[in-house]
């Protein structure tokens, strides 16, 4: 099975305190520090363990720019076959639609019987599968947190539905599908890992190298735009208990004994 | 202007809360708007639906069709692009329905898509300005969306208020001719129900919750022994069962179990909403994140920043001592 992974990479919300910076329009990038999307690294994995089963490769392809590459040569030490970055300068400034016709544009080119992207980004979009899988005009889900292989070009894939409940779905490929973290366990990546695959080439593609019109991606085709960042008025918040350990431990306890947190 | 449409989510003859709340959001866009409901289902339950909304809604489309008695998302994609006018505004749940229908659908009707809003500012000529939040809620944003030639927007459950009920005296539209034959490369099989676990923790009254903050499988341990010396249960958020920590069935959130403890002590749980919205009945919740924006500190009745690794042995070693 050819499967093809869209990737990104994000700020890491985990390692990093999200702050405006002086400006006040934008985050504090300096000091953040990237990964690659942890959905999107539970898709690799998945695509990873599909092929084991059945055969075939996996491809990871991210747009961006050259900094994007390290979460790609990071995945193909995971075992992704081929790495493939989509770049263009007018690619910037795409909203997710955009990014959406930019990824089904390389797809058409090649040739895959899956595409998986991760449910999600940090910025919580939730967009960008769906919207290929319409572009392409190949069936969608989301959510999923099982796969697996049937016979006679589909699949069986389970949804996770409210409740922990799970959904479970016959679907044809092609397809695309939006993987939810918890489908598998991520195999580690070493530094010797990204070592070996550090001088592997990974191939470009622009805007006319997919046959790409340039006014349908972009910032000047993008109809949703991010104005600002802000900090919201704080409602009342907690009460913050700022003494040191010890103190905060004894105020806690006094807490919890009134409202009948302890036994 | 382009009309405001609401599709409804709904489960066993009854409208979800959404419903209501997606009014208030559609004012919100246009103080002055009447929105329609859009239904989609079979049966006797649909029926049911669409009677419930006429009290809030002026019109209710109801599509009726024996392949939407389950609500398959690439299904009722094709239902809503064959019976929306192209620059429809259309307002969905952002839940996992949600998630499944609206990118897709802002594709087919060639509109933009704003994925769960959780505030709408207004429009200012063909501008709507939203609000959304990213990095796990750490931050806001101000979005603006062109819609002249409509969207769909994804909101967020909760975010908007009902309003005060003004009667609608409603009428149904039967919209289900409008539909040709229904197939699509994806089949609803069957609804598998969570498995139960060794404890239910929609019943312990006080919660100790575990988030990713622990870091490591072996220091679950840490909570479970400060559970044991204040005599709670441990629950968690969704990356420590995405890790395989603990099992799904202590999971707090929309895609896990709803808790109504009198106490909840979130410990390394960053506070994102899908895990804020399997709490409820208000309880006492202590919040101890050694990240000082964690959300959670906005929920929180009582905050500690400090690492939970260290702090919560402490704290157990203080309880025993009483």
């Amino acid at each position: 099975m050819e499967i093809l992974v869209c990737v990104r990479r994000v700020p890491d919300t985990a390692e990093n305190e999200i702050q405006l910076n002086s400006a006040g329009k934008d985050i504090e990038r300096d000091d953040l520090v990237y990964s690659i999307n942890e959905w999107d690294n539970y898709a690799v994995e998945e695509a990873l363990q599909i092929v084991a089963r059945v055969g075939g490769n996996v491809t990871v392809v991210t747009v961006g720019g050259e900094d994007d590459e390290e979460v790609l040569r990071r995945e193909m030490a995971m075992g992704a076959n081929h790495g493939v970055l989509l770049t263009d300068a007018a690619f910037e400034g795409s909203d997710g639609r955009g990014i959406a016709a930019i990824l089904a544009a390389f797809v058409k080119k090649g040739k895959y019987d899956l595409a998986l992207t991760g449910v999600q980004a940090e910025d919580g979009g939730a967009q960008v599968g769906g919207m290929l899988a319409a572009l392409l005009d190949y069936p969608f889900a989301s959510l999923v947190n099982a796969i697996e292989i049937l016979d006679g070009g589909k699949l069986k894939i389970c949804r996770e539905i409210e409740g922990g409940n799970k959904e479970m779905n016959e679907i044809d490929l092609p397809c695309v599908l939006s993987i939810q973290t918890g489908i598998n366990e991520p195999r580690y990546v070493g530094m010797r890992g990204i070592r070996q695959v550090a001088s592997v080439p990974i191939p470009t593609y622009g805007a006319s190298d997919l046959g790409l019109n340039v006014d349908t991606v972009g910032a000047t085709a993008a109809k949703v735009k991010r104005e600002d960042y802000f900090v919201p008025p704080l409602g009342k918040g907690a009460e913050m208990l700022r003494g040191n350990r010890e103190d905060n431990i004894d105020k806690l306890i006094e807490m919890l004994r009134a409202k009948g947190g302890l036994k | 202007m382009a009309g405001i449409f609401v599709y409804i989510v709904h489960k066993g003859g009854v409208p979800d809360d959404s419903a209501a709340e997606l009014v208030a959001a559609a004012k919100a866009i246009d103080a002055s708007a009447f929105p329609a409901a859009v239904v989609t289902g079979s049966g006797a339950e649909l029926d049911s639906v669409c009677d419930s909304l006429c009290g809030s809604y002026r019109e209710v489309w109801k599509i009726a069709n024996e392949a939407l008695a389950y609500p398959n998302a690439e299904l009722i994609r094709k239902v809503l692009v064959a019976v929306l006018p192209q620059d429809a505004i259309v307002l969905v749940p952002h839940q996992h329905f949600g998630v499944d229908l609206s990118p897709g659908l802002s594709v087919k009707l060639n509109s933009p898509f704003v994925s769960d809003a959780v505030g709408i500012e207004g429009r200012d000529g063909n501008i709507l300005k939203l609000v959304r939040q990213e990095f796990g809620g750490q931050i806001s944003a101000h979005v603006h969306c062109d819609v002249s030639w409509g969207a769909v927007i994804n909101v967020r459950p909760g975010a908007f208020k009902p309003l005060e009920a003004q009667p609608a005296n409603g009428n149904v539209l039967d919209k289900s001719s409008q539909v040709g034959a229904l197939n699509c490369g994806r089949r609803y099989l069957q609804t598998i129900a969570a498995e139960a676990g060794d404890v239910d923790i929609s019943k312990e009254p006080v919660l100790v919750s575990v988030g990713r903050g622990f870091q490591e499988k072996d220091n679950i341990a840490i909570a479970q022994e400060l559970a044991d010396a204040m005599g709670a249960a441990v629950s968690c958020s969704r990356p420590v069962v995405d890790a395989k920590w603990l099992e799904k069935s202590r999971q707090v959130g929309s895609s896990g179990q709803t808790v109504k403890p009198k106490v909840y002590m979130a410990c390394g749980i960053s506070g994102s909403f899908q895990h804020l919205a399997g709490i409820k009945g208000n309880p006492f919740m202590v919040a101890i994140n050694k990240n000082p924006k964690a959300p959670i500190f906005q929920v929180a009745d009582v905050g500690i920043v400090d690492d939970v690794l260290e702090f919560l042995p402490a704290l157990t070693e203080k309880i025993r001592e009483r």
